[in-house]
């Protein structure tokens, strides 16, 4: 028996049947359960109050002018902290990883750095840098508690980001460095043009989901005084006794991380992908 | 036969309502101030009045972080409204909630809130206040050699960096009365405030008066109360309930029979230093 | 007196913990020679090639360059494997670099030599290997042949005074193979020095001077390729090379 074009159509029909009741029944549960979640909200003994205390359109109106002014103070700390995390966080991973015995104090005190910075809440490593270092009462630390709060941030996710350069690092095959040293490089020439470009490329991923982690992080120096956007609302919030201002500041962060959140996820798919694709050839 | 006795049961029991409910409407006003007694309020816990205030609890209002030794200008207050509603001291029992708490929607798990809070026309769409307990002026302190030492009117203080801490009138009022060019620095508690001075990263706290009294007799070295004002409108604090609480009217009417009889204005007195001596800034 | 042989390997001995992975090798490679090694995995072959680049440090005995000591302890490795070259089983490729990069990255870098002049050289050696038109694609677009001849290119590039290839066709298809033994006769016949490891024993049989069999770390026997193939002497060596065939036939 020999396949005729009747057999091959016959076949792709069934296909797009297959695929067309497919899409019915996921698109009948979705509008099942977006339904049935809207009137159990809507109908719930409480849905009027918590609409008026946390979706309030006259508070949502009148809190947004003062919003920008605070998310402004958020981002211009973020870009600062960031670059000066990406910065340290890669010097302690060199720090650490290369083996000079000249250097070994260092790698100790960066070791303990990074446990340290790891493992205290950062709510208390803000507080201990702010008003815990003022105390100190030293000329040289710097006046504000912003700065000092910024700097505590710096310390926290450069701990972080230097375990995940590390990783990269070691991450790059052996055979990679001795290739280079092969060609006569010297060992820092083989990390600069050989190992850190491919351990850099590594990990962007997580180094970008601790990115999107400092974006919110940077919140919490609100605690120190300055009036960042969580605080904005805060201070809204208890002005008013509503909580929409608190959503109203959410709504403002959304805009932001949601697009690099998207970002970094497809940057770990495209990732696998050209793994698995690897794997087959 | 059924039929004729039914229906002159349930005329009987008719009448007899109605016979009820018009000897009940006159006295209407009568039950509603028994209705105020211990024994027939609605309380969140039956047989004791649960007071809540924030923790910790700072003199003048309070002494001692407890709140259940009857010290301080609010324990004073808690104690003489639980006195009028009926309660003994021992049937007043405190329990903690955090400022930002106490205004959520839903039931509360206190009777009333005492914290030195502001009543305004916004705060009253979602819980209830009673009628104004005090009426607070707002106080500048600063540290002892501070170029802002010495000033007489409020727009001398316009290049200060102020701190102050959130949810009180004192960020409003630095706003609307002295216009600082510097956004004021905005703290969680008062004990980071009064860091904040004290470390000179703020050039001036403002605070309640009475606080400020409170901080300059120990708490801060060297600090002074340099002046007083007044927030826009005036701030007036209030006890907090839930919105529609039937005990509302009952507080009420304990502040008002607490003022009548002179024993508000001498729990003030005991407890909230005059401002008497303070100039007054505008 | 004629010159010394560009490499001699005197009783070369190397331990992994209480494991002696290379017993007393003795080796010379003459100018314009091919050394090839052969013997099964486990022997001892990469670790030589990879001691003679001076990536592993050696135990005892000594290893010399054109006369010269290479191993003594205070001696710096970094200008001695910019005058050998090592080309891999797995090509080691950079594969963040495009052909081209790879190419000229140990010339430039390694031995200063000027950006422009690299790239000259490296094209026409590209070109010379048949890989005209390549220079901008990254290794992962290159097939496995391809990507080989880069690196031979790229052990090229620093001009050495021999080369060391490691198994350079065992990771290719079969039908790759081809391609890559012939720029090695191409470069023999230019007159390169090389120690070649190698499976590939038609290839041995035609192009080395010496063949030398390893197992255990030793060099069992050693011959010109004629008499090793035809007539091997030890046992070990009949027994690997019946193996071989029989791999083959089969």
């Amino acid at each position: 028996m020999h396949a005729t074009p009747t057999t091959r159509a016959a076949r792709e029909q069934a296909r797009r049947q297959r695929a067309r009741k497919s899409i019915a029944v996921s698109a009948t549960a979705t509008a099942v359960v977006i339904v049935g979640v809207a009137l159990a909200i809507v109908f719930s003994p409480g849905w009027r109050t918590v609409r008026e205390t946390y979706l309030s359109w006259h508070y949502f109106k009148q809190v947004l002018p003062s919003l920008p002014g605070g998310f402004w103070l958020d981002v211009r700390i973020f870009l600062i902290v960031e670059v000066v995390v990406l910065a340290l966080g890669l010097a302690i991973a060199l720090i650490r990883t290369m083996r000079a015995p000249v250097l070994y104090p260092v790698r100790v005190v960066a070791a303990v750095f990074v446990d340290v910075m790891r493992g205290v809440p950062l709510l208390i490593l803000l507080y201990l840098f702010a008003f815990g270092l003022s105390a100190l009462g030293f000329s040289f630390i710097p006046g504000s508690y912003t700065i000092l709060g910024a700097a505590a941030l710096a310390c926290c996710y450069s701990a972080y980001v230097s375990e995940v350069f590390r990783a990269g690092i070691q991450s790059v095959h052996p055979s990679q460095p001795a290739a280079g040293l092969a060609l006569g490089l010297t060992r820092t020439q083989t990390l600069r043009h050989v190992v850190l470009p491919q351990a850099v490329r590594a990990v962007v991923p997580p180094l970008l989901n601790d990115f999107i982690g400092l974006t919110k992080d940077v919140a919490l120096v609100s605690i120190l005084g300055p009036q960042e956007i969580a605080r904005i609302a805060q201070i809204n919030a208890d002005l008013y006794f509503n909580y929409t201002p608190y959503v109203a500041a959410a709504a403002f962060y959304l805009v932001i991380t949601l697009p690099l959140i998207r970002i970094v996820d497809r940057m770990r798919s495209r990732g696998l992908e050209r793994q698995n694709a690897l794997v087959l050839m | 036969m059924t039929r004729r006795t039914s229906l002159a049961a349930i005329a009987a029991t008719l009448i007899a309502a109605g016979s009820l409910a018009l000897a009940v409407l006159p006295g209407a006003a009568a039950i509603a101030a028994t209705a105020c007694t211990n024994g027939s309020l609605s309380l969140v816990h039956k047989g004791q009045l649960t007071v809540a205030t924030d923790a910790p609890a700072y003199p003048p209002y309070f002494e001692n972080n407890k709140p259940a030794n009857g010290q301080g200008f609010e324990s004073a207050i808690a104690y003489g409204v639980g006195h009028e509603l009926g309660f003994s001291s021992s049937q007043v029992k405190w329990t903690v909630e955090p400022f930002d708490d106490s205004y959520a929607p839903g039931p509360k798990s206190f009777d009333f809130d005492i914290n030195e809070i502001s009543i305004t026309t916004a705060r009253a769409k979602a819980v209830d206040f009673s009628t104004s307990y005090f009426d607070n002026p707002q106080a500048i302190v600063v540290v002892k050699g501070s170029k802002y030492q010495h000033v007489t009117s409020l727009a001398q203080l316009r290049g200060a960096l102020f701190g102050v801490q959130v949810g009180t009138t004192s960020l409003s009022a630095v706003t609307a009365e002295i216009h600082p060019t510097q956004q004021p620095q905005v703290f969680n508690g008062s004990n980071d405030v009064i860091t904040a001075l004290r470390q000179h990263k703020v050039d001036a706290i403002v605070v309640d008066l009475a606080t400020g009294f409170y901080l300059t007799s120990g708490e801060i070295p060297h600090g002074i109360v340099v002046g007083q004002f007044n927030a826009p409108g005036g701030d007036n604090w209030g006890l907090l309930l839930a919105k529609h609480s039937k005990l509302t009217p009952c507080v009420d009417d304990a502040l008002a029979k607490l003022r009548s009889s002179g024993e508000l204005s001498a729990i003030t007195k005991r407890w909230m230093q005059s401002g008497a001596g303070v100039p007054v800034l505008k | 007196m004629s010159a010394p042989p560009v490499l001699e390997l005197r009783a070369v001995t190397k331990y992994y913990g209480e494991r002696e992975v290379l017993g007393g090798i003795d080796l010379s490679v003459e100018e314009g020679c091919a050394v090839a090694l052969i013997g099964s995995s486990g022997s001892g072959k990469s670790t030589l090639l990879r001691c003679v680049d001076l990536l592993e440090e050696i135990d005892d005995g000594d290893i010399y360059l054109d006369g010269a000591p290479i191993t003594d302890p205070g001696t710096d490795p970094i200008p001695i494997r910019r005058r050998l070259g090592l080309v891999f089983q797995a090509y080691n490729l950079f594969p963040h670099k495009s052909v081209i990069e790879n190419v000229v990255l140990g010339a430039v870098r390694a031995q200063g030599m000027p950006h422009e002049q690299a790239l000259v050289a490296g094209h026409a050696l590209l070109e010379r290997f048949g890989l005209a038109g390549r220079e901008r694609d990254y290794p992962d677009r290159l097939s496995g042949g391809q990507q080989q001849r880069v690196a031979i290119v790229r052990a090229l590039m620093t001009k050495p005074r021999a080369l060391l290839l490691d198994e350079v066709t065992s990771a290719l298809d079969p039908e790759l193979v081809g391609e890559v033994l012939g720029i090695i006769a191409e470069l023999k016949r230019d007159g390169m020095t090389m120690l070649i490891a190698t499976h590939e024993m038609t290839f041995a049989r035609e192009f080395a001077d010496e063949v030398c069999y390893l197992d255990g770390g030793k060099i069992v026997e050693r011959g010109r390729p004629e008499q090793i193939f035809s007539e091997p002497e030890h046992p070990a060596t009949r027994r690997f090379l019946a193996r071989l065939l029989q791999g083959a036939r089969g």
